[in-house]
């Protein structure tokens, strides 16, 4: 359905030049073998989402990228409303780099994050595929000589209604080019919507199940070479000494060229390569970090966590009304780094001419990796032509800001001057860097006489993920780091006296937003929490929640709706534990209830998940239930085996032998509910993580009286006795 | 020169003994569905069949190959009863692990043509899906082997 295209400027000026009566942009058309332009046929672009064929060819230049979250559809779904065309004839190219595709809520950076898509697109592309309706409108009813609201869209044809003539899209487009476009624009009212709500069929599904969906690492140009890289073992450590000439020496491999990230071998394929660089020899100079540990740095993490970091919210006066508390507790928890691992390895082709560059890959960042690359090659960014595939998995590890992966691939490009795609094997991508950070939580809570919650104190103690990035300023207030207190300085229960401070300790490892940022740690220690100050009240942990939210709706009805669902009030078969969670993340509510059960081994069977979501209106319900289905099993690996640790300064885990993601075997049962919303449509692709570890976690609870404060869970230290 | 059976075509290349089968296929032949996830048969991302059995092509050399015929997911028609359910019930998200699964599933209906779920988790779970589609594959495993058998009942 995509079609990913190579443009020179020839082309640039052509395509310009045949869309001279296009109203906004018209630099991006594709292009057949002989680099000839397709333009076959006139071509009526209303604006930068769609361009409409004389041969009725809808095709959507969608600027989010699309790696498994659905956007190829959920957003075409958007515009397909507005425009009346069938959902199943519209193509879909990947946007360029260009400031009219800027993230609407973003400042001045394209890119696909933060569960925002839907959101942030969600006025857009409707108004875009509006005034397409609009124009095409306008352009039948002056061939026709009749007024245009007696003329209506639908399936791609314009029909006037009182003498049944229509016309199709296509041949309206030559007339549409010179319609002024729309000043005022009232999109339909949801009443009437045909396409939004409805479950959908992901436009991309054919395509991937015939192994035609091309990804970064599946691109191919002519006179393209291959090169891996042999990185530091140490983050940070220098290249001492490597022995060139025997890595030369591999059959395929062709050159060897240091640059800041290690030594890049190019050879003419990815196993010629592999090999290369396994002859290299390389010495490092590992320097300060390899004194690094996880386990010190948990020692460190504790100490601090008891002792007061930068106050990221105070209500009432928590520290004295705790004191003075009827009943308390306190504990500490604790979650490891923890690796995206997206199926797809990281990779970036780039194809360096002099004067512009190329660059093919699978980014969540566009104009913070092409702008890295121009600065690198020493272009001018409108230079560098950067080209989105499709991405086999992103879960925010390729939304760097750093843009690790292509300015490496920048500086190896920079010497070749010929097309190189660097490709990362599975220990390169778990090694590399840029993890969810490690985190540290004290918290402690204070019953009054009558069992009421009356005081919250929460430290949290782990590295900032914004800072030293573009996002630093808008992510961070009076020094605290949102992405590490968000789900924690905010928390809905109804509680007198909160105090929620951070500490933000520089460590050297890279770290990264991780699906769900924040809200994965906050979330586990939260819930997981108000469920022991639950047991402490001796009250039922839906009954304790549901009281102290009595005045927050949008929590109660999906706590509510997961609780009915899962017959909350009835008794579990024995041998059977079961827990509940409740958590908003990018404007999403979502609680879950999970069962669990342990057999004799001490093994532990996650069943059943029952997930309640009010994520606003729903574009696809479909989408919406895979994105829930997607966050549990995420999550679950996360809780039940993921650890990225550290000793001497290096990577303990390798590969999914150590580094576990849950299996068929471990898939619990999914069941999904969704609320019913007019409200605008929020986030689906994160918000289904948080909740599932602290909800297994109290299920645990539940069974076996055992409190998991740390993350994956042990399973030996579950073994009933 | 080493001749090797793929899709029902004949192709003569020639490469050292040690490359794997995935390497051969993605980068000699340009047959880039089948995918690379771990190197280390861990995941079923570049899962072939081999005389219709599924092996990880990134642990399986051209010896083990020899005369032998290969399938990837490109010699798999669409009209196939599982791609055909893979499509009925939506299955992929990222879609990257997605080749691997099919190809693992198609090996799995041979042997067993009404497996039971059990069946399906022992079978599929070499093959890793990091977006975590595995209720949707399970659900077009079952509906596959209803596609098949229905077809056999007709012929
Ligand atoms: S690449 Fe072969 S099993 Fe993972
Ligand atoms: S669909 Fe993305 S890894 Fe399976």
């Amino acid at each position: 359905m995509t079609d990913i295209i190579n443009l020179s400027r020839r082309d640039f000026l052509k395509t310009g030049a045949i869309m001279g009566t296009s109203l906004l942009l018209g630099f991006y058309m594709p292009i057949d073998s002989e680099g000839k332009a397709k333009v076959t046929s006139k071509t009526f672009s209303p604006n930068a989402f769609i361009r409409i064929g004389s041969d009725d060819t809808i095709t959507l230049i969608i600027n989010k990228s699309e790696m498994g979250q659905g956007v190829y559809t959920s957003l075409p779904m958007l515009i397909a409303e507005e425009l009346e065309c069938e959902l199943s004839k519209i193509k879909i190219q990947p946007a360029p780099v260009n400031p009219i595709y800027n993230h609407t809520e973003w400042g001045a950076i394209q890119g696909t994050g933060g569960s925002s898509s839907v959101r942030s697109c969600w006025d857009q592309l409707r108004k875009a595929g509006a005034a397409a309706r609009l124009m095409l409108i306008n352009a039948a009813s002056q061939i026709w000589k009749v007024d245009p609201s007696e003329c209506r869209a639908e399936k791609g044809f314009i029909i006037h209604e009182k003498s049944k003539k229509r016309l199709s899209f296509g041949s309206l487009v030559e007339k549409a080019s010179t319609v002024e476009p729309p000043n005022n624009i009232v999109l339909k009212s949801p009443d009437t919507f045909k396409v939004i709500g409805k479950p959908t069929k992901h436009l991309d599904t054919k395509e991937k199940v015939n192994g035609k969906a091309i990804f970064g690492i599946d691109v191919k140009v002519p006179g393209m070479l291959t090169a891996l890289v042999a990185r530091p073992p140490v983050f940070g450590a220098k290249v001492k000494s490597y022995n060139a000439e025997n890595a030369m020496k591999v059959n395929g491999v062709m050159h060897i060229i240091q640059i800041p990230s290690g030594v890049a071998v190019v050879a003419k394929d990815f196993w010629s390569a592999y090999n290369g660089r396994g002859a290299l020899d390389i010495k490092w100079d590992v320097g300060e970090n390899s004194k690094l540990s996880t386990d010190e740095l948990k020692i460190t993490y504790s100490r601090l966590a008891n002792t007061e970091g930068l106050i990221a919210k105070k209500d009432g006066e928590a520290k004295e009304q705790f004191k003075k508390a009827h009943k308390k507790i306190t504990a500490e928890y604790e979650v490891p780094y923890l690796s995206h691992s997206p199926m797809e390895t990281l990779n970036c082709l780039i194809d360096y001419k002099e004067d512009r560059a190329y660059i093919w890959t699978g980014t969540q960042m566009q104009t913070l990796d092409r702008n890295a690359a121009a600065s690198i090659l020493n272009l001018d960014p409108q230079k560098v032509f950067l080209y989105t595939t499709y991405l086999g998995g992103g879960f925010g590890r390729r939304a760097n800001p750093h843009s690790d992966f292509v300015s490496e691939a920048a500086h190896i490009a920079k010497e070749l001057k010929k097309p190189v795609k660097v490709i990362w094997s599975r220990q390169d991508d778990i090694k590399g860097g840029y993890y969810r950070p490690m985190y540290y939580h004290k918290i402690s809570a204070g019953l009054d006489e009558k069992g009421n919650l009356n005081s919250w104190l929460h430290t949290i103690v782990g590295q900032s993920i914004v800072k030293g990035t573009p996002f630093e300023q808008a992510l961070t207030k009076n020094g605290i780091d949102k992405t590490s207190t968000e789900g924690a300085h905010d928390i809905p229960y109804e509680i007198p006296n909160i105090h929620v401070d951070l500490h933000s300790p520089n460590v050297n490892i890279p770290v990264l937003w991780w699906r769900s940022v924040g809200h994965s740690h906050t979330a586990f220690v939260v819930e997981s929490f108000i469920d022991e100050a639950a047991h402490l009240a001796k009250k039922d942990p839906y009954e304790f929640r549901k009281n102290l939210l009595k005045n927050q709706p949008k929590y109660l009805s999906v706590l509510e709706l997961a609780a009915e669902k899962a017959g909350w009030k009835n008794s579990l078969e024995k041998g059977k534990g079961r827990g509940i969670a409740v958590h908003k993340s990018f404007g999403s509510y979502v609680a879950q209830v999970a069962e669990v059960s342990l057999d004799r081994s001490g093994k532990l069977k996650v069943s059943k998940v029952i997930c309640a979501i009010d994520c606003g209106r729903v574009i696809n319900p479909s989408t919406v239930e895979a994105q829930m289905e997607s966050g549990i099993v995420f999550g679950l690996s996360a809780a039940l085996f993921g650890s990225i640790t550290i000793k001497d300064g290096m990577v303990e885990q390798s590969n999914f032998h150590d580094y576990q993601i849950l299996t068929m075997k471990d898939m619990p049962k999914v069941e999904v509910y969704i609320v019913k919303s007019n409200e605008t449509p929020q986030g689906v692709g994160e918000p289904g993580v948080p909740p599932i570890a602290p909800a297994i976690c109290n299920a645990i609870f539940s069974l076996t009286g055992k409190r998991i404060r740390k993350l994956p869970i042990n399973l030996n230290e579950l073994k009933i006795t | 020169m080493t001749s090797l059976f793929i899709n029902g075509k004949r192709y003569k290349i020639d490469v050292s003994s040690d490359t794997p089968l995935l390497w051969i296929l993605r980068d000699h032949l340009g047959l880039v569905g089948t995918k690379f996830g771990c190197g280390i048969a861990q995941c079923g991302a570049c899962t072939v069949l081999v005389d219709g059995k599924a092996v990880r092509s990134c642990q399986t050399f051209i010896n083990d190959i020899k005369d032998k015929k290969v399938t990837t997911i490109e010699g798999i028609p669409e009209s196939h009863p599982v791609k055909k359910a893979w499509i009925l019930e939506d299955v992929p998200q990222c879609g990257y692990c997605q080749p691997g699964q099919i190809m693992q599933a198609i090996s799995l209906l041979s042997e067993k043509p009404n497996p039971t779920d059990e069946d399906i988790d022992n079978y599929m779970s070499s093959c890793l899906c990091r977006c975590g589609t595995y209720q949707r594959i399970k659900k077009a495993i079952h509906l596959s082997s209803q596609l098949m058998s229905s077809k056999r009942g007709k012929k």
